[in-house]
């Protein structure tokens, strides 16, 4: 049982917790937020401390220590486009440290109350077993999420015969070694939950594509949430529930904005097998027999210049060719010239959820020029220029005009309202999709081919 | 005249005592009683932590949603820096005075939640500062 104090000192950190999330609803109240939350954590960890069972103290500060150091190592080292795999590798740790939990729970019930060696009551062992299946998971699936991200391994989705038959056995097998758990408090099951698991959280996450990461690693953020729920149940400890499921609902709404923002359900996601290149071949054979007309950097300038309003839609390759700070002093150029500068960011713009929107604030963007889709689409009609820079999928008109399209219903930023179009890209080959983009050969369509960064280096030469 | 009163005092302090010693010992039986009926079930953790989970969801629905989508990348850090909580089960892990298997486990769970608590709420740090207003 937790000592009344501790039950108290928990709830206020749960209600930081809390204040730290709401926070976040706008980015004048986020710093304050994020101090509740460090606050709340630094509550728990001097409560448990105090705890009457709480002996040994050297070895913990020891791992605090040690861990806090790598941690804020990392963190103050990682660029920013590299956030994505970071969280991933996070995902991963909260994963491994929930199954760690959860064996000691195992082997030393009685530190918990729960039970003793062999006699851990049953309904302890059902929420043990669900928090470390979880865990599990989440760590082998952020570990492969992370290798992808990272590009340590093939972002092509790496699909084989019966993969969905076996992953579904293991998912069984699970289930039943549960049970078994249960009924005969064997330790062998206990071990082969955790193995089994560890399997189905790999096999999971290899069949999912490059394009599918933002939900990727939104749906392991939610899981590492449950997973804490779990332990948290068999511990008896509130805190941890309640941290749990605010994780776990943010991970899950998360994982559905994407969806909604691909237009895809979360069950084609899971199936995998989205996000491959192999039509690419196929649509470059298309190019051929039809023009685009192609501009360099002073017909954009000069463009750009003379324009009243100019929305700008960056894609995740523009953050590849590190391309924001350089866009960014496009920008201050035509804002010195009086043009009117907004950004339009979709909801899958970047790697991860609200990644572009970082990007931008990084490279000084104020927040305030920075648009979600809903807020700018209509406003395309009235922009004289719509540059595109290292996007193209998400500005695909036939995602509202052609049923037979793979991207099909899902929300496009209507670039092609504007008067003019440019598109900076290297090549003619398709986006993610796979899918050609009928946009190129419009007459007010102005393609400039090239680096992105070095495409903004130039117009900003050219502008002077 | 004196012993008479003392004697009645003496005896009515014994009595005192033992019907203290009594009722501490009624206490002690009933709290017994009330940790044992927990224990075994009348109102089982499983209810109350439920009632706890479905409510908090609720929360986190609602407060999830109200977070401005230019703010998603630091919410997933902060979220993952927040289920580092985890620690608290850890910490509970390694406490014990015997050293064992257990514990151990525990104290790497320490370290792991360790890197997350201070790596998640740094780089949010990191991230919010980036957002600046419009220069007027």
């Amino acid at each position: 049982m937790i000592p009344t104090f501790a039950a108290i000192a928990y709830l206020i950190s749960a209600v930081c917790f809390i204040m730290a999330l709401r926070g976040l609803s706008s980015p004048e109240t986020a710093r304050q937020g994020n101090f509740f939350g460090i606050g709340g954590m630094l509550l728990a960890v001097l409560t448990t401390l105090l705890l009457p069972g709480m002996h040994t103290y050297l070895p913990l500060l020891i791992a605090i220590a040690i861990g806090g150091s790598i941690g804020t190592y990392i963190a103050l080292k990682i660029q920013m486009t590299a956030l994505p795999q970071l969280v991933a590798g996070f995902h991963s740790l909260v994963g491994l440290a929930a199954v760690l939990v959860a064996i000691s729970a195992f082997t030393a019930p009685d530190v918990y109350q729960i039970g003793e060696l062999g006699h851990i009551h049953a309904g302890s062992l059902i929420e043990m077993a669900l928090g470390v299946a979880i865990g599990a998971i989440t760590f082998t699936g952020s570990i492969v999420a992370f290798a992808k991200l990272q590009g340590l391994v093939s972002g092509k989705p790496l699909v084989f015969k019966g993969q969905h038959v076996l992953n579904a056995g293991l998912g069984v097998a699970i289930v039943l070694l549960i049970v078994l758990l249960c009924a005969s408090q064997s330790a062998a099951a206990f071990w082969l939950i955790i193995l089994l698991s560890l399997a189905l959280g790999f096999l999971l996450i290899l069949p999912i594509g490059g394009a599918d990461m933002p939900v990727v690693v939104s749906m392991l953020n939610s899981y590492s949430g449950w997973a804490a729920c779990g332990i948290g149940f068999t511990l008896q400890n509130p805190l941890l529930i309640i941290t749990g499921a605010l994780v776990g609902s943010s991970g899950a709404i998360l994982s559905y904005i994407m969806c909604k923002g691909m237009n895809r359900s979360i069950w084609n996601v899971i199936l995998g097998g989205f996000g491959g290149d192999s039509n690419a071949a196929a649509a470059a054979g298309v190019v051929g027999d039809r023009t685009v007309k192609t501009g360099s950097a002073e017909d954009a300038a000069y463009i750009m210049k003379n324009a009243s309003s100019v929305i700008i839609v960056p894609g995740y390759g523009m953050a590849v060719a590190q391309a924001q700070h350089s866009l960014r002093e496009m920008a201050d150029l035509l804002k010195k010239e009086g043009v009117t500068v907004r950004y339009a960011i979709h909801p899958v713009a970047g790697r991860m959820p609200g990644h572009m929107n970082v990007l931008l604030a990084e490279a000084n963007v104020p927040y305030d020029e920075v648009f979600e889709l809903d807020e700018i689409n209509r406003d395309f009609g009235q922009a004289d220029v719509a540059f595109v820079i290292g996007a193209n999928d998400v500005t695909n008109p036939a995602a509202k005009s052609d049923p037979q399209s793979p991207i099909f219903g899902m929300p496009i930023l209507d670039v092609e309202k504007a008067k003019t179009v440019l598109f900076v890209k290297r090549s003619m080959a398709s986006g993610y999709a796979g899918v050609e983009n009928e946009l190129f050969f419009r007459s007010n369509t102005m393609m400039l081919f090239g680096d992105a960064k070095k495409m903004c280096e130039d117009i900003c030469k050219s502008m002077d | 005249m004196s012993t008479p009163v003392t004697e009645s005092a003496h005896n009515l302090s014994s009595q005192l005592r033992a019907l203290a010693d009594h009722a501490d010992q009624l206490t002690q039986q009933l709290t017994d009683a009330l940790a044992q009926q927990a224990a075994s079930g009348q109102q089982p953790f499983f209810i109350t932590g439920l009632t706890i989970f479905v409510l908090a969801c609720f929360v986190g629905y609602y407060v999830v949603w109200r977070v401005t989508p230019a703010l998603h990348s630091p919410l997933m850090a902060v979220t993952n820096a927040i289920s580092s909580v985890i620690i608290v089960g850890a910490l509970v892990a390694a406490g014990p005075d015997h050293f064992g298997f257990s514990s151990f486990m525990g104290v790497l769970a320490v370290l792991l939640a360790a890197v997350n608590i201070f790596g998640g709420f740094i780089v949010t740090q990191r991230m919010l500062a980036m957002y600046k207003k419009k220069a007027k």
